[in-house]
This record gives structure tokens, C-alpha cells and sequence, in this order.
């Protein structure tokens, strides 16, 4: 009898990780469809983008700390993580003549230590918590327990990434980007302005990975500097298991990502979670590099 | 010698030889982000060896450096089908599993670290940081020099000039990883005591920055890029963040300006032509 209620409990538990799984996940992808479209569309690797996830959270933190109300706070952090996305479009692209494939990624790198380090000075390193947004902010299904800011979080960046795919299959826009993903020279021939594109491109993903940090920050209640290491080499793992270039491919590994930690939580204990999401990683790089959803060589795909 | 010059000065030996790691597989035209993951292979496992056995210190440090390179090519043979940005995913990804690893690693201490008995001081790292930076030399000196910066300018037409492009890119990216592995070795054994934190995806990006700041084209890029920011930072005053902030700073506003890096190989070549050129003159 005893081993039966414990069979039981076990079992909520394990759904209420998995709950908590896809909401993480919902995080990942956030970040996944930022750096898909960049490498996508400009086939390049962003690594500035954990870093605009780390503003996107921390400038989000430090407004509503100085009393501003949320809606507000999360409307300036996504402006901040813009121009700052845009200044790493200046010097990773506008400005940057292409002796190297990889010169344009490194300098993606220094923008991450230069936001970081930048955050470190002006807030400090410590782990500073947020308040609640709302009262009580707990549903029972059940016996599953979801919170109104995590559930808020999924809908919102699948309703996101939705909205992207779309504009991206159905738009000028989207037709101008998916010219420039074939290839650049040529959409130039074409007639797209690329020195417009191109910003938008950045400006888009920088808003992406920002709203990612906000989620987190709303979910969690927690930020720091280093935030965006942690979840944005994560996102680096949802985007290439989901399928590099791929917006839905963005979500579907994201989704994958959360739930595979959860379940190796569960199986193997929070000890194993890096090994797991990074072993996923360099399984899917050796069988399909291409990922579940995408086709390999780059391209936007909706 | 003082203890802060030798501290310096041990840093800078062991980031050269981190450097150097990096660059042999980016004159191949690869980019390796898991150089912190095969550090520390080499640095817990020539740690292990010398705790455990009575082999010498600089026998362990190059088995370390034999243990990475192994991985290195398990790793690569795969991986290197695919290209580009592909081959520097696994590698992030191997580095990090890599430290992952080494937490759940009781017998090397897990997370609370490893202390290493033997100390090491800087004239034998030194002397492996010169042989390091005399085989690269001599690697590029010859016949395999010239067949990388092949491989490096155009794939296509190397392989067209008969040159197995694979096999450069992959000896290429494994001695990288297995000198990477000596450079976790000596920084075990000077500071005796390593920690899988260390070993992260910060340290990685840094190495990869030295050697695109110093220059890919030439073997002293990388010479270079490890000398100006391991002593740079010394001379700025201020805080640890405001140093970092200006290194970042002073990366992107070099790759803006100057995407080949400080030093390159035409560069050299005017210099050498220079030089020969004076001798030539009667006196």
C-alpha cells in the first residue's frame, strides 16, 4: 500500500517536472529562435545574444528595484538590448570587411564579456531577486501546479516565435531575408537593401534574446551577470537540435532541451544535467547535424 | 625572481602554449571553443598520474597533452565531415560536457577541486613554452606549413592539388588539442590545485581571442596576442571588471580596423626581404 502512494506521488512529481521542463524550455527557445535567425539569415553565430538576454533581465530587475512598474521596466530593458544589439551589428557587420569567416563571431564573443563585465561594474556581481508580480500566482490542475507567469511565459514565446514564422514566410520582409539567407550578392542584384535588412535582423534577435532574459526574470525572480552563460550556451543547444535556421525548429528544441533536463534530473540526478543537454548537443552535431526539424546548409526556414 | 614576476610570468608561458593550441587548427581554418575542456583533460590527467605513480612531472604533463589529442581526434573524425560552424559547436559542446564530466568525477575531487602534490616552476615551463613554440615553428617551416594555409585559402583548390584536406585539418585540430592539454598540465602542476569551474567556456573564448588579436596568418600572431594580454592587463590599474571591460573593448575595436590581426604573413615576408636585402648591400 505504502509503495502504491509513493508510486503515486512519485508520478506527480515527475509531471510536475515535466511542466516545469517545457516552461524552461519555452526560455531556451526564446534564445534558440534569436540566434537562428542570425545564423539563419547573416549565417552567423551571435554570440553577443546571452549577453542582450542577460540586459534584457537585469535592466528589467534594476528598474522595477528603482520602483517603476513592470510593464515599463520591460519596455526599457527591450529598448537597452536593441541599441546595444544594434552597436554589435556596427562592429560585427557594417563596419567589418571579412578576412576571416570566424572574425565577425569573435568579436560576438568580446560583446559577451564586454556586457558582462559592463553589468558587473554598474550592479555588481551578487544574485539580486525580484519581487512578485502578482499576488497569488499559482493554478492547481489537479495535481500539477502552474504558475500564471510561467504559463504566461510558454504562450507568450510560442505566440512570438509564431508571429516570426509568419512574418518571415508571408512578408516582403521575410521575402527580403530569405534572399539574403540564399545568397547575399545576389539579393543585393535583386534590389533588397541590405544595410536595412541587415540592422533589423539584429534588431529582431536582440529583442528576442532580451524578451527571453525578461521571462526568466519573471519566472524565476532571480538575475545576475552571468546569467546569460548558463541559459544562452543552453539555447546554443536547443537551436542546433532543433535545426540551425529553422524558427520552429527554434521552439521544438528549446522544448526538447527543457524536458531532456528535467528528465535527467529524474533519472540520473541534477548532477548530470550539463552532461546530458551537451552530450544531446554533440549527438545531434555527429548523427544529423542538421537537426530534427531542419535541412542542413543554412537557410530561413519557416 | 619575485613571486609576482614569476606568477606573471608563469601565466604567460602557459597562456602562449594555450595559444598556440588554438592557432594550429585556425591556420587550418577551424575554430576550436573547446579549448578550456581539453586543458583540463590534460591537466587532471597528468594530475592523476603524478599523484598516483612515481612517473616525473614533465612525462605526465606530456601524456596529459597525448590524452587530449586522443580525445581531440575521437571528436574530430566524425565531426569534421560536416563544416564550418559546425566542427567549433562540438568543440564547445566536448568542452563543456568535459567540465560537466570533471564535477561528477569523485576520484579527481569532483566539485571541490583537485590538489596536485608536484610543483613545477617557471624555468621547466618555460622550457616546455619554448619547445612548443620551436615545433610550431618547425611544423610551419615545412612541407605541412604551407599545405594548412592551402587548406586555410581555399579548400576546393587544395583538395583539387592533390592534398588529403581532411587529414591536414584533423592532425591540425588534434595537436592544437593535445598542446592545449600540456597547457592544462603546467598550470596543475605550478598552482597545485585545478578546479572544474576554471575549465569553463570563458576561458575558451579568451584563448581563441588572443590568437585572432595576435593574427592567424603568421606563427607569431599567436606569440603576440598571449604577450599583450597577459602583461596589458598588469599594467591597468583599476578593478578585475574594468580590465575586462577594456580587453573586450580593445578586441572589437582591433578586428574592426584590423580583422587579419596584428601580425601577418605579408608583413613578415617584407620584413624577412628587408633584412636579406640590407645583407645583400656592399658594406
Amino acid at each position: 500500500m505504502a509503495d502504491s502512494i509513493s508510486a503515486i506521488e512519485r508520478r506527480a512529481i515527475f509531471s510536475q517536472q515535466l511542466v516545469n521542463g517545457l516552461m524552461l524550455g519555452s526560455i531556451y527557445a526564446m534564445v534558440a529562435v534569436a540566434l537562428t535567425l542570425s545564423i539563419g539569415v547573416l549565417k552567423f553565430l551571435n554570440f553577443s545574444i546571452p549577453g542582450l538576454f542577460m540586459i534584457g533581465g537585469m535592466v528589467s530587475w534594476s528598474l522595477v528595484h528603482k520602483g517603476l512598474s513592470w510593464p515599463l521596466a520591460v519596455g526599457a530593458a527591450l529598448i537597452v538590448a536593441a541599441i546595444a544589439s544594434i552597436i554589435v551589428e556596427l562592429f560585427t557587420w557594417r563596419w567589418m570587411r571579412r578576412v576571416e569567416e570566424f572574425v565577425p563571431l569573435v568579436s560576438s564573443m568580446a560583446f559577451l564579456i564586454l556586457f558582462e563585465n559592463l553589468a558587473v561594474v554598474y550592479w555588481g556581481s551578487e544574485l539580486q531577486s525580484l519581487p512578485h508580480l502578482f499576488a497569488s500566482t499559482d493554478w492547481r490542475l489537479g495535481n500539477l501546479v502552474i504558475s500564471v507567469p510561467q504559463l504566461f511565459g510558454l504562450v507568450a514565446s510560442i505566440a512570438l516565435i509564431a508571429a516570426l514564422s509568419l512574418v518571415l514566410a508571408r512578408t516582403r520582409l521575410g521575402r527580403a531575408l530569405r534572399t539574403i539567407a540564399e545568397d547575399a550578392d545576389t539579393a543585393l542584384l535583386l534590389g533588397v537593401d541590405i544595410h536595412r535588412v541587415v540592422p533589423l535582423v539584429f534588431l529582431i534577435s536582440g529583442v528576442f534574446a532580451a524578451l527571453g532574459g525578461v521571462l526568466f526574470a519573471l519566472n524565476y525572480r532571480q538575475v545576475q551577470p552571468f546569467m546569460g552563460e548558463a541559459l544562452g550556451l543552453k539555447g546554443i543547444s536547443a537551436m542546433v537540435v532543433g535545426g540551425m535556421g529553422n524558427t520552429w525548429g527554434a521552439i521544438a528544441g528549446g522544448l526538447i532541451i527543457g524536458l531532456a533536463e528535467v528528465i535527467s534530473i529524474d533519472l540520473l540526478g541534477a548532477d548530470f544535467v550539463d552532461i546530458s543537454v551537451y552530450g544531446l548537443l554533440l549527438l545531434v552535431l555527429i548523427v544529423r547535424p542538421s537537426g530534427i526539424l531542419g535541412a542542413a546548409g543554412g537557410g530561413v526556414r519557416t | 625572481m619575485s613571486g609576482y614576476v614569476e606568477g606573471i610570468l608563469v601565466l604567460l608561458a602557459i597562456n602562449i602554449v594555450l595559444a598556440y593550441g588554438a592557432f594550429l587548427p585556425m591556420s587550418a581554418g577551424q575554430l576550436n571553443l573547446g579549448m578550456a575542456g581539453f586543458a583540463a583533460i590534460g591537466g587532471y590527467v597528468s594530475a592523476y598520474l603524478s599523484n598516483n605513480s612515481a612517473m616525473p612531472v614533465p612525462v605526465a604533463i606530456v601524456l596529459g597533452g597525448v590524452a587530449a589529442a586522443l580525445v581531440a581526434l575521437a571528436v574530430a573524425i566524425p565531426v569534421l565531415r560536416t563544416r564550418g560552424i559546425y566542427l567549433a559547436l562540438a568543440t564547445f559542446a566536448l568542452g563543456e560536457i568535459v567540465r560537466a564530466a570533471i564535477l561528477n568525477l569523485e576520484v579527481v575531487g569532483g566539485a571541490a577541486g583537485y590538489p596536485v602534490a608536484a610543483f613545477i616552476r617557471f624555468p621547466t615551463i618555460a622550457g616546455f613554452t619554448l619547445g612548443v613554440v620551436m615545433l610550431v615553428s618547425l611544423l610551419f617551416a615545412t612541407r605541412f606549413g604551407i599545405a594548412i594555409t592551402a587548406v586555410h585559402d581555399d579548400e576546393r583548390v587544395a583538395d583539387l592539388m592533390g592534398l588529403n584536406v581532411r587529414a591536414f585539418q584533423i592532425a591540425a585540430f588534434a595537436v592544437g588539442s593535445g598542446l592545449a592539454g600540456i597547457g592544462g598540465g603546467l598550470y596543475a602542476h605550478h598552482f597545485n590545485y585545478i578546479e572544474a569551474q576554471y575549465f569553463g567556456i570563458s576561458l575558451s573564448i579568451y584563448i581563441v581571442l588572443y590568437v585572432l588579436f595576435g593574427g592567424t596568418q603568421s606563427v607569431l600572431g599567436p606569440l603576440l596576442g598571449a604577450i599583450v594580454f597577459t602583461l596589458l592587463p598588469e599594467l591597468l590599474r583599476g578593478s578585475a571588471q574594468w580590465r575586462y571591460v577594456l580587453f573586450a573593448a580593445i578586441v572589437i575595436g582591433v578586428m574592426a580596423v584590423r580583422p587579419q590581426g596584428l601580425v601577418t604573413g605579408a608583413q613578415i615576408r617584407r620584413l624577412l626581404a628587408g633584412i636579406a636585402g640590407r645583407k645583400e648591400q656592399p658594406a
